[in-house]
């Protein structure tokens, strides 16, 4: 029997589907993978082989039965421990919700269930995913599969690398400035950060309401689409979703054709900051699909600089109101100040909070605080949504003249464990080219485009399309990597 | 704008945010945060050189009248719902003393 | 902690020769939907703890809220039966406090748009009408409520520790705040009762909310300053929270009009700062102390869509609005004819709908009036209980005027029918039965005791067969007391008059 766990989900359906392995052989392979490499990955914070194999076995015998079942069942998949999961704890990667259980699954969770997806288990994230490299995790940083001295990436590492280092064919990542498209890069795999409202938020834990979305992470652009049709569509308990048809990713995903598309590349992300070896990287995609039929544009999109300023202010704003839940009382961790034998409710509030909160958390609330505060609103807050706009307005001056806009996804390759924890502003600026999606709310995707000649690292390339034309990217990416093909790991570097 | 933050402002923000920071992290908080402010403030002048009226964006997707009819669905059992409670009494959350107001 | 030393209370109208009051009214009204603000859970009052929640009222991580149509609905609605316009596009914000009754430490609400805004409403005392400008109406939900144990028995001061039921948390609440009130400073207590009145009447109207200020689905904060007669100068205001009757509404006017006095009598200065009304005694207490810390960092809440109801569906909520509350008041007085004073006295009860539902259930309308503004005023008064909060509904009253009606009792029984239904024994029909109260007519019972009557009371029986016929009375008056007040008193003036014929 060939390696299970590096068959491509599309390419696992189909030896499902036509009986030549079964879904208890396919995740027992994943599981065993897990116990052999996670020790060195910290990309799961907890695995569930029990309750992946009973719904292995539960999806096996209904295909015997000779039950129609849905492409994907039957293939394993890792969520992002930001998701909630009956039945398996659900951290956010923080102290203050260790050993939490939620009593219902999100609606995500529920389609994958549907799907007859085995859920495999939690990963490794940036603490309630704030941070660009997985090493603000309560649990320890997740690390790069390509170089376990490096970050895979954040917030959603544990997923990248969980993929990456064939864990899991597929995993769901979540992305509010990047956090799909920047681990994807670093790891070498596909990520995508559907349209705002394309993919159900509830049960999803929020950083930032406004800016996060659910999406996909997997080995190739089809399999991602496969994930993405699981997962997208209207969902009335998020009052966010749009209630619209889903986009045909997988039709785009399979057509792969750019010839005649038009693709901007975006002046303004280049040149000083951008590593050379991920410049050089990029440059050769361009030139490869220029010769595939692609028509290259450059386009400026001058309000794209402001983005990590205007993110900066939006996003802590809604994480300080997001996460004000987290104190004490209904669930989570419940920690008394020390010396107070009869602690208020206010003291013991603000004890666990202090506790429970990593630095990186704590930063972001303080700073959303401010930024909200009477005086400063307008300011601040106020101002930063005006950028939005303003940001928005380049996407759609820009859509004008392209079907997608194209970029590196990273400005650099994965960088060394602990290389940007003194400096919070130099670990922001990473997100510069992931940012104005979020702020805009249009998709994204981030396809592989070789390793780095400086680093020998993954680098990233990411196309951007309008709202609700998801299709267009994975269009555009399936192209892209037939032309480039994703460098293959071919086993975790120590 | 320039604001730097002072020691008290942090400490004063960090009351509001309900979270007792040591004398450590509002020592580092407040040299940290001046210099993510100085950032992150560009955003004002960014919008007053755009000039002409720029509409502020809260939602990115422009949808409005989203609403539920008013039929009522299954919620949490009792112990569901106080799973997850850290102390609990009477089928009630059992919660510190709150003495936010006075009688 | 707040005053620094106490001041005397000056005597109401004392205060008013140096001062006028200015007052501002804000008014919680829960709404009667079945389900929820941003969720499915029910919402019936008093079921068991923490049976009535789900992820998203109880704040859980991932939940996310969903707009109840039917609340928006009635906001609307609420809007326009205070003449208010109603918002072409408004939006939600979270406003930003920690509080343990409150799942997120965020209440969703209305900021800077609301869905109502610019109205009035004309609220009539002693005759006199008195326009109440509404600055706003908007939509935000309920907290949760707790129970505090230990110490002093449920006060929060001295508690050890809390008890939380979050079924409460998430109802709709439509906050109705109006712009200053400024009205002779003697009316002031009166017609901040009657405004309150009158809102819980139009929600009746509207059908929206069941308006009831002992349980909670009304509650009315009064807002109040006073300044200096003839001055311009607004003074420092107290907000006296969650008055729980539409008395206690006129008695904190009162109270903190005399107690500000007080304060600048004695040239210092009044504490913003928000209090507590006593039922006992119709005093307040200083609560929190309103300070600069007191920032909710209001913002758009970005899990919700804003509101934009269209002009055509405003239009028609508006055809489905009650009758307003002047044309109302005198379309009834017409149909009850009642006097100018009647009305008055009925409105300056609170006993309008009362009366409404009284005469709906069967009752003619001055059998009505008569019960509920003598009997029931005189124990609403009794007891500090507001009319239509008293243990009793107007289709009860209406039986008890059927049963008098129909001979079965006589206006005194009646008065022990209404002590037993109050004490919660049951049905009219139930309180006559379990108490004995019928009236005896049966020939057999009355005709002996009419026999003992005449054989205790000869000379009186010698004058009426003399044909001194108003001496009947002392013998009617032996058998009333005989059978302790429940004899038919006709038939037994028919009976004396047969046997001594
Ligand atoms: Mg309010
Ligand atoms: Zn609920």
């Amino acid at each position: 029997m060939s390696d299970l766990t590096r068959l491509h989900a599309s390419d696992l359906a189909a030896q499902l589907a036509d009986g030549s392995v079964t879904s208890v052989e396919a995740t027992q392979a994943q599981i065993d993978r897990i116990a052999a490499v996670d020790g060195d990955l910290n990309a799961f914070l907890h695995v569930d082989a029990e309750g992946a194999l009973a719904t292995a076995a539960d999806v096996d015998a209904r295909r015997a039965a000779g039950e129609s079942l849905p492409t994907l069942a039957g293939v394993p998949i890792a969520v992002k421990d930001l998701i909630n999961t009956v039945g398996q704890p659900t951290t956010a990667g923080s102290k203050i919700l260790e050993g939490w259980v939620p009593p219902y699954d999100a609606t995500v969770v529920t389609r994958l269930r549907a799907a007859g997806l085995p859920i495999l288990g939690k990963t490794n994230l940036d603490e309630f995913a704030m941070g660009s490299s997985n090493e603000h995790s309560a649990y320890g940083p997740a690390r790069n599969p390509w170089d376990t001295g490096r970050i895979p990436g954040g917030s959603s590492g544990g997923s990248a690398a969980a993929v990456a280092a064939f864990e899991a064919p597929l995993a769901l990542g979540t992305d509010t400035g990047g956090s799909i498209r920047q681990p994807g890069a670093m790891t070498g795999i596909v990520g995508v950060k559907p349209t705002y409202g394309g993919v159900s938020r509830y049960g999803v834990i929020a950083m930032a309401s406004s800016l996060d979305q659910v999406g996909p992470m997997a080995r190739s652009v089809l399999d991602a689409a496969l994930l993405h049709e699981v997962i997208a569509g209207h969902d009335p308990r998020d009052s966010t979703s749009i209630d619209a048809p889903v986009p045909s990713v997988v039709e785009a995903a399979r057509r792969g054709d750019v010839a005649g598309l038009r693709i901007g590349v975006v002046r303004e992300f280049a040149g000083e900051g951008f590593q050379p070896g991920v410049q050089r990287r990029f440059d050769e995609a361009v030139a490869k699909l220029a010769d595939a039929g692609a028509e290259i544009v450059e386009v400026s999109c001058p309000s794209f600089t402001h983005g990590i300023a205007a993110y900066y202010l939006v996003m802590p704003s809604e994480v300080s109101s997001n996460l004000a839940r987290f104190d004490a009382m209904r669930y989570g961790l419940r920690v008394s100040p020390d010396g107070n034998p009869s602690p208020s409710a206010e003291q013991v509030m603000a004890a666990t909070r202090d506790a429970g909160f990593g630095d990186e958390v704590k930063r972001r609330i303080i700073l959303g605080t401010y930024a909200l505060s009477s005086g400063y609103y307008d300011a601040y807050y106020g101002s930063a949504q005006k950028v939005r706009t303003l940001i928005a307005q380049d996407f759609t001056a820009a859509f004008e003249q392209v079907d997608v806009l194209f970029s590196p996804t990273a400005p650099t390759t994965a960088w060394r464990l602990g290389e940007k924890s003194d400096d919070p502003l130099a670990m922001y600026l990473e997100d510069v080219c992931t940012i104005p999606a979020n702020l805009a709310g249009v998709p994204g995707i981030n396809v592989p485009i070789g390793l780095a000649d400086d680093s020998g690292l993954p680098v990233g390339g990411q196309f951007l399309a309008p709202a609700q034309a998801d299709e267009r990217l994975y269009n555009a990416g399936a192209a892209l990597e037939r032309l480039v093909p994703a460098p293959v790991l071919e086993e975790v570097v120590r | 704008m320039s604001s730097p933050l002072s020691r008290e402002d942090v400490a004063h923000l960090a009351s509001l945010a309900r979270i007792s920071l040591s004398e450590d992290e509002l020592d580092r908080l407040g040299a940290e945060l001046p210099a993510i402010l100085d950032h992150v403030a560009a955003v004002q002048g960014v919008v007053e050189s755009a000039g002409a009226d720029v509409a502020p964006m809260s939602h990115p997707v422009p949808i409005t009248n989203v609403f539920r009819a008013d039929e009522p669905s299954p919620g949490l059992s009792r112990d569901e719902a106080l799973s997850g409670a850290p102390a609990s009494e009477e089928d009630r959350f059992l919660v510190p003393k709150i003495l936010g107001e006075e009688a | 902690m707040s005053t620094p030393t106490k001041t005397p209370l000056v005597p109401f109208d004392d205060a008013l020769t140096r001062y006028e009051p200015v007052m501002g009214l804000e008014v919680h009204v829960e709404l009667g939907t079945r389900t929820k603000m941003f969720c499915g859970c029910a919402t019936e009052f008093g079921a068991e703890p923490n049976t009535q929640v789900c992820p998203v009222c109880l704040g859980l991580p991932g939940a996310l809220p969903v707009v109840n149509a039917k609340a928006v609905e009635s906001a609307i609605r609420i809007g326009l039966a205070l003449n208010c316009e109603i918002a072409e596009w408004c939006r939600f914000a979270r406003k930003n406090y920690f509080y343990p009754d409150q799942p997120k430490n965020f209440q969703t609400s209305q900021y800077d748009e609301p869905i109502a805004f610019d109205g009035y409403t004309d609220v009539e005392v002693d005759g006199e009408v008195y326009r109440i400008e509404i600055e706003r109406a908007h939509m935000e939900e309920d907290t949760g409520k707790s129970l505090h144990v230990g110490g002093a028995t449920g006060r929060i001061h001295g508690a050890d520790h809390s008890l939380l039921d979050y079924n409460r948390a998430g109802i709709p609440l439509i906050e109705i705040v109006t712009r200053t009130i400024e009205v002779p400073g003697d009316k002031a207590p009166a017609v901040a009762r009657a405004y309150v009145n009158q809102l819980r009447d139009l929600m009746l109207a509207l059908g929206v909310s069941d308006a009831r200020m002992d349980q909670g689905s009304l509650r009315a904060d009064v807002n109040l300053s006073l300044k200096p007669t003839g001055s311009s100068t607004l003074g420092t205001r107290s907000e006296t929270k969650n008055v729980n009757s539409f008395r206690s509404v006129e008695r904190a006017v009162r109270y903190e009009v005399g107690r500000h006095a007080g304060i600048l009598d004695a040239g210092q200065k009044v504490v913003q700062e928000t209090r507590h009304f006593h039922e006992s005694d119709g005093s307040t207490s200083s609560g929190r102390e309103k300070s600069d810390a007191e920032d909710y960092r209001y913002f758009p809440e970005p899990d919700l869509a804003p509101v934009a109801p269209s002009r055509a569906w405003v239009d028609e909520l508006r055809g489905t609005l009650p009758e307003p509350p002047s044309e109302r008041r005198k379309r009834l007085q017409a149909e009850w004819e009642f006097s100018d004073l009647d009305m008055r006295d009925t409105i300056g009860a609170g006993a309008l709908e009362l009366i409404v539902a009284t005469v709906e259930a069967g009752a003619a309308p001055q059998a009505a009036r008569k019960w509920w503004l003598g009997e029931l005023a005189r124990r609403s008064n009794d007891t500090g209980v507001d009319l239509a909060a008293l243990p009793i509904t107007p289709a009860q009253v209406a039986g008890i005027q059927a049963l008098i009606d129909a001979g079965k009792i006589n206006d005194k029984l009646a008065r022990d029918v209404f002590d037993g239904v109050l004490a919660g024994e049951g049905t009219p029909e139930e309180v006559v039965a379990s108490r004995g109260l019928e009236v005896v007519s049966d020939d057999g019972a009355l005709g002996e005791a009419v026999d003992r009557a005449i054989e205790a009371n000869p000379d009186v029986a010698d004058k009426i067969r003399d044909g001194k016929l108003q001496a009947a009375g002392a013998l009617i008056g032996a058998v009333m007391k005989e059978m302790r007040g429940q004899a038919d008193a006709g038939r037994v003036r028919e009976l004396i008059l047969e046997k001594l014929s």
